[in-house]
């Protein structure tokens, strides 16, 4: 009568899986009761925070959302992607063109950086199927400087000055223009890519990703479609991207090439790392180190590069698998 | 007579420059045991590969009960009951084993049905059932063997293409894996036998075919080969 919300009918031991760091997180009711927890600190933190540190949680917010897109590619998928910033331009410059330039509503510009970007992933994903690790890496880098210079040396981008201009988003009359504003806009999105990067994981496309990620042969032998399957993820990080990319141009109201810079890339790659593949709770962490070890070591001016580097270097060092690794079983 | 269920019809297959299956041609009757044995690199495993779709055939038709499935997709092809099971296992460590069956029966949606078959499965391998919590990558060499083939048999197949299920392990262990291959026979699983220990491999068939460089050299029937002291001393060893 009751339905099993365990997917592995078989095992009606209901075995507990002691060991492990997140162990203590297994039993529902504590997750939901910490998740609730996490969240209801996030919603307070304007009010105790001045200016300059809800920029830097929006900022957290902003990766949080970009770091969970390149995971499903990276983490879920494992496929590397060195270009992911190209997606975050896309729907950075779809909204920051439809909207200074063709006057567009910004609401009305999401659905088209949507697609926007899907085209993106398609257009990266379909030729690359076949190569794996360093050439894919190749490939991708590739893309996202060719992304960087398209929009650099076109008119309707703006070039290297980029666009200016942009329209703020206003929900039923009421302006966003405030960074509190903007704080509870990405804290909205990055919850709702935890859920669907959640959902994702344990549905079966994810899964199949999991099967792929391991063994390809295996997985196509078993059948899953290998090309579909890679495809997706493709697809789907680089939706998440391009929403991000959409508020973000709203939120900075202009936009250039430079902030699409390899580097960029890099550093959503770091996040997913640094925190843990394909682990929701460790690239959500990888993000929060991205952005507040360079703001914590502001002190040290030109020298705070160079101690994040050394950070995150012991990270790897003594957690190779991230801050929060797998569970151990 | 029964039913041809695969028909291999002048296969040729490339790997870049390299002509490895210079157009072989066999059948496999339903409910037969066929081995296709040879040396290393004489093409077995790339036959079934090719069977399989993991790669593409240069030239030269495959057709499983009576479909042309030459061009069709890995993942259709095992829809239709043609399953391979890939050299060297490929189990997926860190996961466990019932997380490991379920793979096999990934394009199954109903779950009492994949219940049944696991069931099944566990009932053949009582060892896995025995460890089915467990992270794979801890099971013998053996075990593994068993839990790529129990893989396989959550897809229900009706033709099941086994590459070198023996392949390092120790006699007591080959002699058990054959056992459960001649089971699945008797279930009425067609079996498609790749294999380096020909001894082995022509006591449980009913046919045989030799492979050298991408063409078959010697067919027949088991017992003749077997019994065929030049045979078995010039391409199949000791």
């Amino acid at each position: 009568m009751v339905p099993s919300t365990n997917t592995t009918s078989t095992d009606t031991s209901g075995q507990e899986n002691p060991g492990g760091l997140s162990g203590w997180l297994q039993p529902q009711k504590n997750r939901m009761f910490i998740l609730m927890t996490l969240a209801a600190t996030a919603m307070f933190i304007p009010l105790v925070s001045n200016n300059y540190g809800l920029e830097v949680m929006t900022n957290v917010w902003f990766y949080v959302v970009l770091c969970l897109g390149l995971n499903i590619v990276v983490g879920y998928a494992g496929l590397l992607d060195l270009g992911y910033a190209a997606f975050f331009a896309v729907g950075a410059y779809t909204t920051g063109i439809l909207t200074s330039q063709f006057g567009v509503n910004f609401w009305l510009t999401i659905p088209v950086a949507v697609c926007v970007s899907a085209c993106a992933g398609f257009i990266i994903g379909g030729p690359t199927l076949r190569l794996r690790s360093d050439y894919l890496a190749i490939v991708t880098l590739g893309f996202g400087e060719i992304v960087r210079l398209i929009a650099r040396n076109l008119e309707i981008t703006g070039g290297a000055s980029g666009l200016i201009g942009i329209e703020r988003p206003s929900i039923f009359g009421f302006e966003l223009s405030q960074i509190v504003h903007f704080y509870y806009v990405f804290l909205f999105l990055a919850i709702l890519a935890c859920f669907v990067s959640y959902r994702l994981q344990h549905s079966r496309l994810g899964r199949a990703w999991q099967y792929v990620r391991e063994d390809e042969d295996a997985a196509e032998a078993m059948g899953i479609n290998r090309v579909a399957v890679k495809l997706y993820a493709y697809v789907i990080g680089a939706i998440f991207g391009g929403v991000a990319g959409c508020f973000f141009a709203a939120k900075m109201t202009a936009i250039s090439p430079e902030t699409f810079m390899f580097q960029q890339s890099v550093l959503i790659l770091l996040g997913v790392v640094l925190g843990g593949m394909g682990k929701i709770p460790g690239v959500i962490i990888g993000a929060f180190a991205l952005v507040l070890f360079p703001e914590v070591f502001r002190d040290l001016g030109s020298m705070r590069m160079l101690v994040f580097a050394i950070v995150m270097l012991i990270i790897m060092l003594y957690r190779p698998e991230g801050i929060w690794p797998a569970k151990k079983s | 007579m029964s039913n041809t269920i695969l028909e291999i019809d002048n296969l040729e297959t490339h790997y870049g420059k390299i002509h490895a299956l210079r157009g072989i041609s066999f059948t496999v009757r339903e409910g037969q045991i066929v081995a296709l044995l040879g040396a290393n690199g004489a093409g077995k495993s790339t036959t079934l590969r090719a069977i399989s779709g993991l790669i593409r055939s240069t030239s030269g038709a495959i057709r499983y009960m009576g479909d042309d499935i030459t061009r069709t997709p890995a993942h259709d092809i095992v829809k239709k009951g043609l399953i391979h099971v890939p050299e060297g296992r490929k189990i997926f460590k860190g996961m466990t084993i019932t997380e490991n069956l379920e793979l096999g029966s990934f394009t199954l949606e109903d779950d009492a049905e994949r219940k049944r078959r696991m069931d099944h499965v566990f009932e053949i391998f009582p060892i896995l059932y025995e460890r089915r919590t467990r992270d794979s990558a801890f099971l013998s060499g053996g075990e593994q063997q068993m839990l790529a083939m129990g893989r396989s048999m959550m897809t229900n197949p009706k033709l099941l293409l086994l590459d070198e299920p023996s392949m390092g392990l120790a006699p007591f262990l080959v002699q058990q894996i054959m056992k459960i291959v001649l089971r699945l026979n008797k279930e009425g699983v067609t079996i498609l036998l790749v294999e380096q220990n020909a001894k082995v491999a022509l006591k449980l068939a009913d046919h045989g075919y030799v492979l050298e460089t991408g063409e078959i050299v010697i067919r027949g029937d088991a017992k003749t080969l077997q019994q065929d002291e030049s045979i078995v001393k010039a391409y199949l060893g000791e």
